[in-house]
């Protein structure tokens, strides 16, 4: 079989695939969130140091990981989008930031929530949490950066580089806070000091899929949004209007 | 040889160029007309590479500009609305950078020649902010005499100049021209040179 | 290649010279920033001395945040910053020149400062030096990171706000590092590897944001 990938390339031929493909993304989204959601808060038993405060670390820890992993993606569509000047890689990089935005945000809520029952105070300078904290900024920066410019393609260009050196810097950024941290001799957050238990790995592995699958899902349809915003004067989406009516 | 083709470009939601394509050779000069918003600026700066194309190729010498990005910038040279000229610096210190900028490699006694010929002998030591605004453009125009640039993409050039000016910066153009030089332009006055080397292209007519 | 830094380099430094308000500006915002904390949080000698390397090298972050906003936009507004872009030297040199002359008009004179500035925190002598040399070190990694904020927020409405938010998140490193090296020099450990860090992080800062700045200044321009 031979599909011409760079077909897809092209926001026109992109934009009805990406509506093809959101439901098989969002569906098993839902579906696997409700499983490891019921599983992680009734099904597990409660830890023997920790009790039910636990359990928040199974929304807590995908939503780091993916904080990360989405910051990562952004900067790899920036590539992608400046070597070979394509549309739609960079609008996929502007349609992941809000999304990453989020996780960030849910990673530091819940880290915030898990340490009031742990540590007594809703905020520790924890390593994780204080990386998740400036990795937070550094999404406003992106946002902040697209939003100033105007002109589409100079937002895009210009918040893609910027995603680039954040991307180089984000694991020096790591290290450096996980260093200071142990300096200082902070908190840290995890889970237990035992060995993870099986049904725990696996309720959180099936919530980590769940936010993969959630993060495309809504990525697409930003992009589609993004997508009609930027070619709304081109002839196939005057069509598409066309057709709705 | 410049060769413009397929050149597209947008501008917010409007579309300026649409599929631009032409070609200048040694010792002809393209006057880029068009009313205002037609495009003229944008096209001139895609041409000098500060502006990138929506789509479409400018070839220099054969070889797309982006790909020779330096050996390009070398035979162009490009004023545009503003006169790339320091306020807090005096008239020879910045005929003194733009000589390195441009690569001229001229003498000091060279650049003082350019700076009286346009007018401006006297002026050697002030200020460039404390000039008129003509002669604040003249600073600028020093470059035309110092450059050995091939390509000359000039924008609005003779805004802002007395007659005695304009008729000097002809001069200069058609110089240019008959050493085989090449010359984009816009202006909203007529062109005061001799119409053999002039060739025309109107802007945002369908 | 080396006239074009040379000349650069003079042009910025002329320039920097002719307009000393500047220049005094961020210094003596540097000043008042440090001295703003002791009538904060009191001025209990022993508390100042802990806080005092890292308040000044938040003083030095923040004045250096604020001269970035200056290093292209006058360049831009008058014209010459397309000169340059269309300059037959690679543009990533120029970029060079302009932020080494940056840092000497504004990071150096921040380190010249800062023994004053250690003096009113009560640091002893030997951390003093130690605190001026990560600043030596760390100021020119601020100017070039700073650069590339500078560089893409050019034109824009909000740039100076912008420019913090943007680079701000970037400077955690050095900050870290930097402050770290002068505790940790106080507390009698070896601080030889907080040195090689911010070195690394020198290095690697002058090899590759020159050409973020460069492309970063291609976009802004359009």
């Amino acid at each position: 079989m031979n599909i011409n990938w760079f077909k897809y390339a092209s926001p026109a031929s992109f934009y009805p695939l990406a509506g093809k493909m959101i439901p098989w993304f969002a569906v098993p989204a839902v579906i696997l969130a409700v499983i490891g959601l019921i599983m992680g808060l009734f099904i597990l038993p409660p830890d023997f140091k920790q009790g039910e405060s636990y359990r928040i670390i199974f929304i807590h820890v995908p939503a780091a990981w993916m904080s990360m992993v989405i910051y990562l993606a952004m900067a790899f569509w920036a590539i992608i989008g400046m070597v070979w000047n394509s549309r739609l890689s960079s609008m996929m990089a502007t349609a992941l930031a809000p999304t990453g935005a989020i996780f960030c945000f849910l990673a530091l809520w819940t880290g915030a929530l898990w340490g009031k029952p742990t540590w007594g105070t809703y905020w520790v300078w924890d390593a994780r949490l204080t990386t998740q904290l400036i990795l937070l900024f550094m999404y406003f920066g992106y946002m902040a950066l697209h939003a100033a410019i105007e002109d589409p393609r100079r937002a895009a260009r210009a918040s893609g580089l910027l995603a680039v050196v954040g991307a180089f810097n984000v694991p020096i950024i790591y290290f450096s806070v996980q260093w200071w941290n142990t300096l200082h001799q902070g908190a840290s957050i995890t889970p237990t000091k035992s060995e993870m238990a099986a049904s725990m790995a696996s309720v959180m592995l099936i919530m980590a899929i769940a936010a993969w699958l959630y993060s495309i899902a809504v990525t697409l349809k930003r992009v589609r949004c993004e997508i009609l915003d930027r070619e709304r004067h081109a002839a196939w989406v005057a069509e598409l209007s066309t057709e709705a009516k | 040889m410049l060769q413009v083709s397929g050149l597209f470009c947008e501008r917010g939601d409007r579309q300026l160029l649409n599929g631009l394509s032409f070609t200048l050779k040694p010792g002809q000069l393209l006057h880029v007309r068009g009313a205002n918003g037609a495009g003229k600026t944008s096209l001139l700066r895609i041409i000098a590479g500060l502006l990138l194309p929506t789509a479409g190729d400018v070839l220099w010498q054969g070889k797309p500009t982006q790909q020779q990005r330096e050996d390009y910038h070398g035979d162009l040279l490009y004023l545009g609305h503003l006169d790339g000229v320091k306020g807090d610096l005096s008239c020879i210190e910045n005929l003194r950078i733009d000589n390195e900028l441009l690569g001229a490699e001229i003498s000091e006694a060279s650049m003082m020649a350019a700076l009286e010929k346009l007018g401006l002998s006297g002026f050697e030591e002030v200020f460039a902010k404390q000039l008129s605004q003509g002669q604040h453009r003249r600073v600028g125009l020093c470059r035309l005499l110092m450059s050995q640039a091939k390509l000359w993409v000039l924008d609005e050039p003779f805004n802002a100049l007395d007659v005695k000016a304009v008729g000097l910066l002809a001069g200069l153009i058609e110089v240019h021209l008959e050493r085989g030089g090449m010359a984009l332009l816009t202006t909203h006055q007529d062109v005061p040179l001799s119409t053999e080397r002039v060739s025309e292209i109107t802007l945002g007519q369908v | 290649m080396l006239a074009i830094f040379h000349t650069i380099l003079a042009r910025e430094l002329t320039l920097g010279l002719r307009r000393k308000a500047d220049v005094l500006m961020t210094l003596f915002f540097c000043v008042i920033v440090a001295s703003m904390f002791p009538l904060a949080v009191g001025p209990e000698p022993a508390l100042l001395k802990t806080m005092g390397a890292g308040i000044i090298w938040v003083a030095a972050l923040l004045a250096s945040l604020l001269s970035l906003e200056r290093l292209f936009s006058a360049d831009y507004i008058d014209g010459t910053l397309e000169q340059m872009i269309i300059s037959r030297h690679p543009l990533a040199l120029i970029v060079f020149a302009k932020v080494v002359a940056h840092w000497l008009t504004t990071g150096l004179p921040l380190v010249l400062i800062s023994p004053l500035l250690a003096l009113q925190y009560g640091l002893e002598v030997q951390d003093g030096l130690v605190l001026v040399a990560t600043l030596l070190i760390g100021t020119p990694i601020l100017s070039l990171l700073g650069a590339v904020g500078a560089a893409l927020t050019l034109g824009l409405r909000g740039g100076g706000v912008l420019i913090s938010l943007l680079v701000l998140p970037l400077f955690v490193p050095v900050l870290i590092f930097g402050a770290a090296a002068v505790d940790d020099a106080a507390a009698g450990l070896v601080i030889e590897g907080h040195f090689s860090l911010l070195g690394a992080m020198l290095v690697s800062a002058l090899i590759l944001t020159p050409w973020a700045v460069a492309s970063a200044l291609r976009i802004s321009i359009e």
